[in-house]
């Protein structure tokens, strides 16, 4: 890069600024979605972290109740929609393209527009709180309480439009991501010779695919009632409020496949380097992973048994999802038997990945209770149901997530995060995430109700719930330490090699930090676990360290500034929507300019020459 | 709609992107991404069928709809496809009067169906059915809405290349755009094959 700088001084000089704004780099994209979902990450722990002080002991009066209901609904579709979602992105775009062995996504202007949509519509969402007006109704906006009736502010105006801008989002990478995999593989990687990651990610962008277009529908006719007075979801109108939970959860329940399956991709990637063994069960994996997702889209009515859908319903969806279990039940033995008779390496990836699977049993189990109509009646909307999804969500996704951030520092920053203090922040997260989450179990079946800003004396709640709030600061102390090694590491030097873990895959044959075309040679593969295959081919332990190469000739795609000025406009044309709320929707200058701002970029995206700038010309 | 992206391939000097499977990247999100519109429309007429009858009060479909002029634009937007292949075909042989030809009488069609939609909106409006009138207007606004915004987005991109094959830059190696085009114009067309019987005349066979 520094030779071919000097050569075209005068078209690539740009300052670091439009650099990072008009990358197509997967690599630079995935390292903007980790920062941006990370700090969102931490607005979200922040938000829980004021809930349980007040919550620690009864009669809290630290926030109002109003307040409380906006921490809540923000803290939850922050952590699903801006937290767990783009971090998975970050390991997608960082990583699919490597594990396949390509030189970036199909399309990396598409995939730059994501970016910026997502980053956009995250401060969207979290705007709303400048106004004391962040959303309010809970994560799944059940209507009544999203109408304007009883919502009358701009709570879930903000809500509904946020999570529309995001969607678009997660459409556009669905798109891109699929076809990146099923048409940008390494020759001779065939399909069931892919990694497990790169499998989970494909299933996950199905998901992706036929999910969210049902919420974006939803979240019209939502939008529509609070503009125009449509009648939907009102049931004076004769709207039925139960249509708005099937069509939220007919996305919902996907939705949380689209959170865990990553995970699952990654501890898959992470327990075969750290035992020493292939992956147990490879295909069982992959068909595991895809019968999940099919199922996933035949249950999602067991968010729904407190509403008396009746005992046919009931019975379909309670079998339903005690089914899912089986194959999430093969996924957790293939682990086990992966780890079984290997030779362990307990480093922080390795700990947080044996972490991942205690946590999601856990949280898997009490996800059968649930399956059983009668007794989810008396655990549905207690702490219980808190409780359970807290496991699967940080004990199995974030978990996952962490594991997959120690194991893939070095290649994405070229730096080794200290093992001492990954273990400090395993610890930590484990016994922090255990005194918090544990005791919900019990009162939420001593009758805690989910989303209450405070609780009398004399219900028994008190000492669990100061022992929660204790475990969450527990919790948040570990992330410190997280940060800590962040920035301690990166005050050292860049000095991982690049293949520090004995890798399995193709991201370690080339050097930490990757060069800007990933690799000088497009890979050729024979088998699955490609990287110890090319090792035992060679009868070496380690590959020798890539040599730094020109470069010269490979053609890349060039930076584009039309992804980031389409998503403004994009922006702007919601914006628009907010700003002159209610009546005039959607014809107001806002909008008009935003949209036309939108339409101008897609055109001269269009006829944009991909290749006009590329450096290595 | 990306013309310039196969200028790489006429491009002597850059060697053809490997793909895994024989088909093209664009093509292949193309399709992908219609995969994900088929749910898209599945909820609207969900809702719709869901909806049509609990109105409270105030017209309901057969208060409204006119068949006649409907068919009309439905066999206009069934004649478009055809004409969409008659241009592709033009275009990949490099005959340019054949794909100036179709493809102006496609994007007519466009104009036209959009044009029979924004009168029938009007001419509803006026006998009284609102947007917000009550739940069967909502959900048949709503759900032809977003059809014609689909048509008017795939009128605009013809329309485009429309431009681009009068200036002659649709050359054969080219068709591919024009294709992608067709593609989406043809699922365009397969959802309003739905809607035509399932919300207009299986409201009337009642």
């Amino acid at each position: 890069m520094a030779t071919t700088a000097l050569e075209h001084a005068p078209v690539y000089h740009r300052s670091a600024v439009v650099e990072w704004l008009t990358t197509v780099d997967h690599k630079k994209i995935g390292i903007m979605y980790g920062a941006s979902a990370f700090i969102f990450f931490l607005i979200g722990g922040i938000e829980a972290l004021i809930m349980r002080a007040q919550l620690a002991t009864p009669n809290g009066t630290l926030v109002s109740a109003e307040m409380y209901n906006q921490l809540f609904t923000m803290h939850g579709t922050t952590m699903i929609f801006l937290a767990v979602m783009p971090l998975s992105a970050m390991f997608f775009n960082f990583f699919v393209p490597l594990l396949i062995g390509a030189r970036d996504v199909a399309f990396p202007r598409l995939n730059a527009m994501s970016l910026w949509v997502f980053m956009l519509g995250g401060l969207f969402l979290n705007a709303s709180f400048l106004f004391a007006a962040a959303p309010n109704g809970g994560w799944f906006g059940y209507a009544p309480l999203s109408s304007r009736q009883y919502a009358p502010g701009m709570n879930m105006d903000f809500w509904a439009i946020g999570l529309q801008i995001l969607g678009i989002a997660s459409i556009a990478a669905g798109v891109n991501f699929f076809t990146t995999i099923i048409n940008m593989r390494a020759r001779g990687m065939t399909l069931m010779r892919m990694p497990i990651f790169v499998w989970m990610t494909l299933i996950t962008q199905v998901l992706v695919l036929l999910s969210f277009p049902v919420i974006t529908i939803a979240l019209v006719m939502l939008t529509a009632d609070r503009t125009f007075g449509s009648g939907f979801f009102v049931t004076a109108a004769g709207g039925d409020p139960m249509l708005w939970q099937h069509l939220f959860w007919v996305f919902g329940h996907p939705e949380v496949y689209i959170l865990i399956l990553p995970a699952f991709g990654i501890v898959s990637e992470v327990l075969p380097v750290f035992s020493r063994k292939p992956l147990f069960g490879y295909s069982a994996m992959v068909f595991s992973g895809a019968f999940i997702a099919f199922l996933g889209f035949g249950v999602w009515s067991h968010h729904m048994f407190a509403t008396g859908m009746g005992p046919l319903a009931d019975s379909f969806f309670s079998l339903a999802t005690m089914l899912i279990a089986v194959p999430t039940g093969v996924k957790i033995f293939n682990w086990i038997g992966t780890v079984w008779g290997g030779s362990v390496n307990l480093k922080s990836p390795m700990l947080f990945a044996l972490g991942f699977i205690a946590m999601f049993i856990i949280g898997g189990l009490s996800g059968v209770m649930h399956a059983v109509a009668p007794a989810d009646l008396q655990q549905t909307d207690t702490y219980f149901v808190v409780a359970h999804f807290h496991y699967v969500l940080f004990g199995g996704s974030i978990f996952a997530l962490t594991a997959g951030a120690y194991y893939w520092w070095p290649k994405m920053f070229g730096r080794m995060l200290d093992d001492r203090l990954g273990k400090w922040h395993f610890w930590l997260s484990m016994i922090g995430f255990n005194v918090t989450f544990m005791p919900m179990h019990w009162v939420g079946l001593l009758g805690m109700p989910r989303r209450v800003y405070t609780y009398p004396e004399g219900l028994g709640f008190e000492l669990f719930n100061m022992v929660q709030t204790i475990g969450a600061f527990i919790l948040a102390l570990s992330i410190l330490v997280f940060i800590w090694n962040v920035i301690r590491t990166w005050r050292g030097p860049a000095d991982a090699p690049a293949d520090p873990w004995g890798g399995a895959t193709l991201e370690w044959a080339i050097s930490s930090p990757p060069q800007e075309f990933n690799f000088a040679e497009e890979p050729v593969v024979t088998e699955k676990d490609a990287l110890w295959a090319m090792k035992d081919a060679a009868g070496v332990e380690r590959l020798p360290e890539p040599v730094h190469v020109s470069g010269k000739g490979i053609h890349m795609p060039g930076p584009s500034w039309w992804p980031v000025i389409v998503a403004v406009g994009l922006l702007t044309f919601f914006v628009g929507l907010m700003v002159h709320r209610p009546w005039a929707f959607p014809f107001t200058p806002v909008s008009i300019a935003g949209f036309a701002l939108m339409v101008f970029g897609i055109f001269k995206w269009a006829y944009e020459p991909v290749d006009a700038h590329a450096p290595q010309h | 709609m990306t013309s310039a992206v196969l200028d790489h391939d006429a491009h002597p000097a850059h060697e053809a992107h490997h793909t895994s499977l024989p088909i093209d990247n664009r093509k292949l999100a193309m399709w992908t991404f219609i995969g994900s519109e088929c749910l898209f429309f599945a909820t609207l007429i969900t809702t719709f069928l869901i909806y049509r009858d609990s109105s409270v009060g105030g017209p309901g479909p057969k208060d409204m709809f006119e068949v006649p002029l409907v068919t009309f634009g439905t066999a206009i937007l069934l004649f478009s496809s055809f004409f969409v292949v008659m241009a592709l075909d033009g275009a990949k042989r490099g005959d340019r009067k054949k794909l100036i030809l179709w493809l102006s009488l496609t994007v007519l069609c466009g104009i036209f169906f959009v044009a029979m939609q924004v009168y029938e909106f009007q001419h509803f409006y006026h006998k009284g059915l609102g947007y917000s009138t009550n739940l069967f207007s909502a959900s048949f606004y709503t759900l032809t809405g977003f059809h014609g915004t689909h048509v008017a987005i795939g009128t605009l991109w013809l329309a485009t290349l429309l431009k681009d094959a009068i200036k002659g830059r649709i050359t054969p190696a080219k068709a591919l755009n024009l294709e992608l085009s067709a593609l989406y114009w043809h699922f365009v067309d397969v959802v309003w094959i739905i809607i035509f019987p399932v919300v207009y005349l299986m409201s009337l066979g009642r």
